[in-house]
């Protein structure tokens, strides 16, 4: 029934959250919150939707935990019963401590992103265990240590304050752009994922701008889904892709975003250079010139390899191959580990007009790239040049 | 909530000399805030003795009974609300500069 599937969408994380805050009991918040979705879809279309869907699963998930909590004779029982029954009805928003208390660093990265999709995002364990290609009981145990270790190291059910608001929140972000990467890397589950979490953080969150950034980076990366890849699975490159194809609204709405947001961290930098290429009507309209003064704040800020290649890129468009090839001079000591480095170095070199060793390039970056669509594009790169 | 604060040396090169803490003044703040319950420096693993009772016969062995590199050179006990509050207390230890340090909780069966 359609409005349960809505239901669960809007109220889930909140239900789970609230229970777990009540009970101190992941595994029966989310058991009762599944529960109570349960009889929503068995009542619903009988009975007709609730005027307040939302609290007519929490009174039944509640409910639904007492229940439990009465037949198991726990020692702290009386005490979350008292919490069940007695927690006024305008309780306060939960989500957020969900989400930092899935994400602390204690934690295992794996667990926190696996916690993540299972608790806060609500995905059943079987998909969560096929979008990372391991089986339903390895994910299960993997779940089921992350909640063993919250409560047996008691692991706080807060939002941290002050300073350490800050120190935390990175690894927040983190945990969201890893689920992103792994969804733009073929999981479109997950992709879709990430931004429904990066908006729900949105909205707790409505102040911060790397919060803010991150959601307008998704929507721009994720507005060419339907123009990356040609009907063969092969990547397209950018320049060749149909703009068309590319979702406009949602390019429209992460520059929204970004007018209101002011540039203090990484994400804003990525989000504002990749508004660079989206807002460009054909190739030949992307303001590189822009685009190379954010990568040289990235590359301040996080000098990593890839950023430094991306950085060469950039300015090669912006101030002619001969630039580019300078920059990259500054990459030397990866290229034997990046094949991307000399497919940048091929690419620039052709544009200098040394086609003779631009093709060498082509071919020796094909050599070093693992066999599928990358490495075909690199052949069919070398193949052009005559 | 109960933390066994495992202090050990390190076999990473890599240490942090910016602001190391003051062991003595780590030590009487937490014992002013009831916050370090107990704890010591450890003697030399060398002194160590690993005991085991099997087929009713006392087995002993001379050094601890793993051989690894890193050592536990002390140990402390701490009390603290949670493990957000341990991980403070923990990461102001000099020896978290220097070495490693395990947070241990208390099972409490």
């Amino acid at each position: 029934m359609e409005a349960v599937a809505a239901a669960h969408q809007e109220h889930w994380t909140r239900l789970v959250a609230t229970l777990i805050r009540l009970t101190g009991d992941w595994t029966l918040a989310e058991d009762c919150a599944q529960d109570a979705l349960a009889t929503a879809l068995e009542r619903w279309p009988r009975d007709g939707v609730p005027g307040n869907p939302g609290g007519w699963l929490m009174t039944v998930a509640r409910n639904r935990a007492l229940d439990v909590l009465r037949r198991a004779a726990t020692e702290d029982r009386k005490l979350r019963e008292l919490a069940l029954t007695t927690d006024p009805p305008a309780e306060p928003d939960d989500r957020l401590r969900l989400i930092f208390t899935c994400c602390h660093p204690a934690l295992a990265l794996e667990s926190r992103v696996a916690l993540t999709l299972r608790t806060v995002a609500g995905l059943p364990t079987s998909d969560i265990a096929r979008a990372f290609l391991v089986t339903e009981p390895t994910m299960t145990r993997r779940l089921t240590r992350a909640k063993a270790k919250i409560a047996d190291a008691r692991i706080p059910y807060r939002v941290p304050e002050g300073d350490a608001l800050g120190e935390r929140l990175p690894g927040v972000l983190a945990v969201l752009y890893l689920l992103f990467n792994r969804g733009y890397d073929g999981e479109p589950l997950l992709a879709d994922e990430a931004i429904r979490l990066a908006r729900l953080l949105n909205t707790l969150m409505p102040t911060d701008p790397e919060v803010s950034s991150l959601l307008a980076l998704f929507l721009l990366q994720h507005s060419r889904r339907h123009a990356r890849r040609d009907t063969n699975g092969d990547l397209v490159p950018l320049d060749r892709q149909d703009r068309d194809a590319w979702d406009h609204p949602a390019i429209d709405e992460a520059v929204q975003i970004l007018r209101r947001t002011p540039v203090t961290g990484p994400y804003a930098l990525q989000a504002h250079i990749a508004a660079c290429h989206a807002t460009a009507a054909t190739p030949s309209d992307t303001n590189w010139p822009d685009i190379a003064r954010w990568y040289d704040e990235l590359a301040r800020i996080q000098p990593t390899p890839v950023i430094h290649l991306n950085r060469a890129v950039a300015h090669g468009y912006a101030y002619g191959p001969t630039a580019g090839l300078d920059q990259l001079a500054t990459t030397k000591d990866i290229r034997h580990s990046y094949p991307m480095v000399i497919a940048v170095e091929a690419d620039l070199t052709a544009r200098t007009g040394d086609t003779e060793r631009a093709k060498a390039l082509f071919h020796e970056a094909a050599a070093a790239s693992e066999d599928g669509p990358e490495r075909r594009a690199l052949l069919a790169r070398a193949e052009e040049l005559t | 909530m109960k933390y066994m604060m495992f202090v050990c040396t390190d076999t990473e090169p890599e240490t942090d000399e910016s602001r190391v803490p003051d062991i003595e003044v780590w030590v009487a703040e937490n014992d002013a805030a009831g916050r370090r319950r107990d704890g010591n420096v450890l003697a030399s693993p060398t002194a160590a003795t690993t005991v085991r009772v099997r087929g009713g016969e006392v087995l002993l062995t001379d050094g601890p009974f793993t051989e690894t590199k890193e050592v536990i050179v002390g140990f402390d006990i701490l009390e603290c609300a949670d493990l957000d509050e341990a991980i403070t207390v923990a990461a102001a230890h000099p020896m978290a500069h220097h070495g490693r340090i395990e947070l241990r909780p208390y099972a409490d069966l």
